[in-house]
């Protein structure tokens, strides 16, 4: 557990913040982080499993187990969004899994994310079918998610977090799970629609490749504690 | 994600299924005493207690059902248990447990009608060695199904609640380490089953307790099977409480109250015996432990285990079998083996008579188990049994209304009902259904529920959707199939309820099985059979339709259908 970036902690507009964020477990500090994420930066924090890296995404996303004991604050804007349920953060996040909703269609997996404001049938389906042809899958809007390749099936996750307008994303070592010819490839891919879009990031992750592919700041969290 | 804090899941569902209960039994309970405002007894006495003690015969009946009952449960118990010993974790294994499971759903009274069909004097057993081996031209003078010490009784029993105890133990024993133990005790030098029962069975014993003790509750308190297959003169206690309770004298009301509450005291007798058995069981168990014997040749043990469940199921198979040859059969005199005709003709003839009771028995069926379900969802979503896994709470207060005999609190109900002035009919008789099916929805769904990924959910609320959306569009969608499972678990539990739907519906709402049961005593074959494969059918077509259901809605979605 560590200070981290404390020098360049200050609350801007436009940043997602971490203020002084500490978990613990049992009456245990696991980390301690304090940071400030630009539009269009990513942080990236490294470290093992069990120091605590999840959890912070879970405290960012609003889904924190009540088990853990956390302090500090998260803002986005200079809004404080520590109390605000995860329903209302607009926190967009990418697991280790596409997690497609294997009930609906391609395409409904995308409807279903984008905002209610876009109202009217044909200009939902417009939005989703703009998104698919971004990523090269023109024509997958009726396609059953589960005959899509590993590679599609990420873009099409990637593409649902992008409509659903976030406010920041969260990555959950979103690449983990993919061969190495197409982690690179998704790697490109996600950051550069994250700077495109000027969403603050955050990718926790315990490979060092995915961090000097995220080129922002490494946060490396928890070393001291593998045993 | 952000819980509702108002009642939790587990007090809603101690409140639905404690309630009723609890009301159940005070109606039992009071007018047992005397004390029944509305038929005139205002005065705490002991009469009806010395009534009941001065009925003919009230101490066989006592205990013929006691002994039955705590019979089926050992038995059971011991069959399944050295299955399992036995054979877990090898092909047979996997093999019969695809047998078994459907077994569950064939109603308690369809099976027992079965298992009369084969073992009857002019049964099809008897039918298969006469007259080459017996000498019998005519049916043999036997009291059989209905024997005087309930033994076919007890086998009914044991058919149905070997399927059930042993679905249980299946879903306890991937918590065990089955294959290091079996492993290491052979290594050893111990058989299988001696191997199994001391390194294993205690643990796996703590896990399906509960389930066993509602099934010594069920065997001792049944109502339906002792009627269909148990001794008449006298039957046991609980088929004469149900007599009292339809009589027509109001006064004998008093008399079955105080036979409920005797009941009563016969389950807690029953459970103290059982308590006093696991004791036994325990020291013998460390006394064979301590012993270091190896019992290494176990293969006629094990041989014995495996033809025990293979007989129950075969006999139910085999038994339905018979009811449908039955209800087509044209001429069919003794010792031949099967029909010398096949004819339509009854179907044609019951059919008529037929629809009526189907058309309540599904409707009854659809909508309890509906209701059951939006109910369960509704407790898991506020975080009910959900959390806490196998020993918590809410989990053992679904065995509540199993552990409660049914004529106990069933037959209080009725009273309070008549004594508040509410007319029997479709809706109180689907109040009771709910009851009773409730638990085995939760069960079949929860399950289920703990195992969808959570972080569906935290996507969908990463997209801003609210929580009740989110159950809506993601997760119930998800849970498609387990739904419907459990609709056909629920569907298959009301189907099978006797006497809940007799003695609430005070015998004006007739369904299958209330018209089945009151069959039994005397009625043609041929129209028993064509009730009891209706009963026995009625469960299978709920399961086929779940599995349908996901292979028709997501056709198009691989994920979804397997």
């Amino acid at each position: 557990m560590q200070e981290n970036a404390g020098s360049e902690y200050q609350i801007k507009t436009g940043c997602l913040t971490l203020s002084e964020v500490t978990i613990g477990l049992g009456g245990r500090a696991l980390l301690t982080i304090s940071a400030a994420v630009a539009p269009g930066e990513v942080l990236t924090i490294m470290g093992p499993s069990g120091s605590g890296k999840s959890t912070l995404l879970a405290f960012a996303g609003g889904f924190l187990d009540p088990a853990f004991d956390v302090s500090g604050r998260i803002l986005i804007d200079g809004k404080d969004l520590t109390a605000v349920p995860a329903n209302r953060r607009h926190a967009g996040i990418l697991f280790q899994d596409p997690l497609l909703f294997p009930h609906l269609s391609v395409g409904g997996n995308i409807v279903f994310a984008i905002a209610p404001t876009v109202k009217g049938r044909a200009a939902r389906r417009r939005l989703a079918d703009a998104a698919l042809d971004e990523v090269g899958l023109t024509g997958f809007f009726d396609r059953d998610p589960d005959t899509l390749s590993g590679g599609q099936k990420a873009r099409v996750a990637l593409q649902r977090v992008l409509v659903s307008a976030p406010r920041f994303l969260l990555l959950d070592e979103p690449f983990s799970n993919l061969d190495a010819a197409l982690r690179q490839q998704t790697r490109e891919l996600v950051f550069s629609k994250a700077r495109a879009a000027g969403l603050p990031t955050i990718l926790v992750t315990h490979d060092s490749a995915d961090a000097e592919a995220a080129g922002g700041r490494v946060i490396e969290i928890g070393m001291e504690e593998q045993a | 994600m952000a819980q509702p804090t108002r009642i939790g899941g587990n007090a809603l569902l101690a409140l639905v299924l404690g309630l009723p209960i609890l009301a159940g039994l005070a109606g039992t309970i009071l007018p047992a005493f005397g004390y029944l405002p509305a038929l005139g007894g205002l005065r705490v006495t002991l009469a009806h207690f010395a009534e009941l003690a001065g009925q003919p015969h009230i101490l066989r009946s006592v205990l013929t059902g006691l002994a039955a009952g705590l019979l089926t449960t050992v038995a059971a118990t011991a069959v399944v248990g050295t299955f399992v010993a036995g054979f877990a974790g090898t092909r047979p294994f996997a093999r019969i447990q695809h047998l078994v499971s459907p077994l569950l759903a064939v109603p308690h009274a369809a099976a027992a009608f079965a298992l009369a069909f084969l073992v009857a004097p002019s049964g099809f057993l008897l039918r298969l060695i006469s007259p080459e081996v017996t000498g019998f031209t005519r049916p043999p003078d036997w009291l059989l199904p209905n024997d005087p010490f309930a033994l076919t009784m007890i086998a009914g029993l044991i058919a149905k609640e070997v399927p059930f105890l042993f679905l249980v133990t299946l879903a306890a024993l991937p918590q065990l380490a089955v294959t290091r133990a079996s492993r290491l005790a052979a290594a050893l030098g111990y058989g299988r089953v001696a191997g199994f029962t001391i390194c294993l069975w205690p643990a796996l014993y703590r896990q399906i307790r509960l389930p066993v003790f509602a099934v010594l509750v069920y065997s001792v308190s049944v109502v339906d099977v002792a009627m269909i297959l148990g001794p008449k003169l006298p039957p046991t206690l609980p088929v004469r409480v149900t007599q009292w309770a339809g009589n027509d004298d109001l006064g004998a009301r008093f008399l079955a109250s105080a036979g409920a509450f005797l009941q009563l005291g016969i389950v807690v007798a029953a459970m103290a015996s059982w308590i006093a058995l696991e004791r036994i069981g325990k020291a013998v168990l460390a006394r064979l432990t301590f012993s270091g014997r190896r019992f290494a040749r176990d293969g006629a043990l094990r041989a014995a285990g495996a033809l025990a469940m293979t007989t129950c199921t075969v006999t139910i198979f085999a038994g339905l079998s018979l009811l449908s040859i039955w209800s087509v059969a044209g001429l069919w005199p003794f010792p031949d083996v099967l029909p010398a005709s096949l004819t339509p003709n009854t179907w044609m003839r019951t059919l008529p008579q037929l629809w009526a009771p189907l058309g309540t028995t599904v409707a009854l069926a659809l909508s309890a188990s509906s209701l059951a379900l939006v109910f369960a969802i509704l407790l898991l979503y506020r975080n009910g049994i959900a959390g806490g896994g196998k020993n918590a709470a809410g989990y053992r207060l679904l065995y509540l209304p199993l552990l409660v005999p049914e004529i106990s609190f069933v037959f209080g109900l009725q009273v309070l009902m008549l004594s508040a002035g509410l007319t029997p009919g479709f809706a109180s008789v689907l109040a009771v259904h709910f009851v009773f099916v409730l638990p085995y929805v939760l069960l079949s769904l929860s399950a289920p529920w703990r195992e969808v990924d959570p972080r569906f959910e935290k996507i969908a609320a990463g997209f801003g959707k609210p929580a009740l959306k989110i159950l809506l569009t993601v997760r119930l969608p998800l849970l498609f199939r387990a739904c419907l499972t459990a609709l056909a678990v629920g569907f298959a539990v009301s189907v099978s309820l006797y006497l809940p739907t007799l003695l609430i519906g005070s015998g004006r709402l007739t369904t299958i099985t209330t018209e089945a049961v009151a069959l039994s005593s005397g009625g043609d074959r041929r129209v028993i059979g064509i009730y009891a494969l209706v009963q026995g059918l009625l469960p299978f077509l709920a399961f086929l339709v779940a599995s349908l259901g996901p292979q028709l809605l997501f056709r198009n979605r691989r994920a979804m259908r397997t």
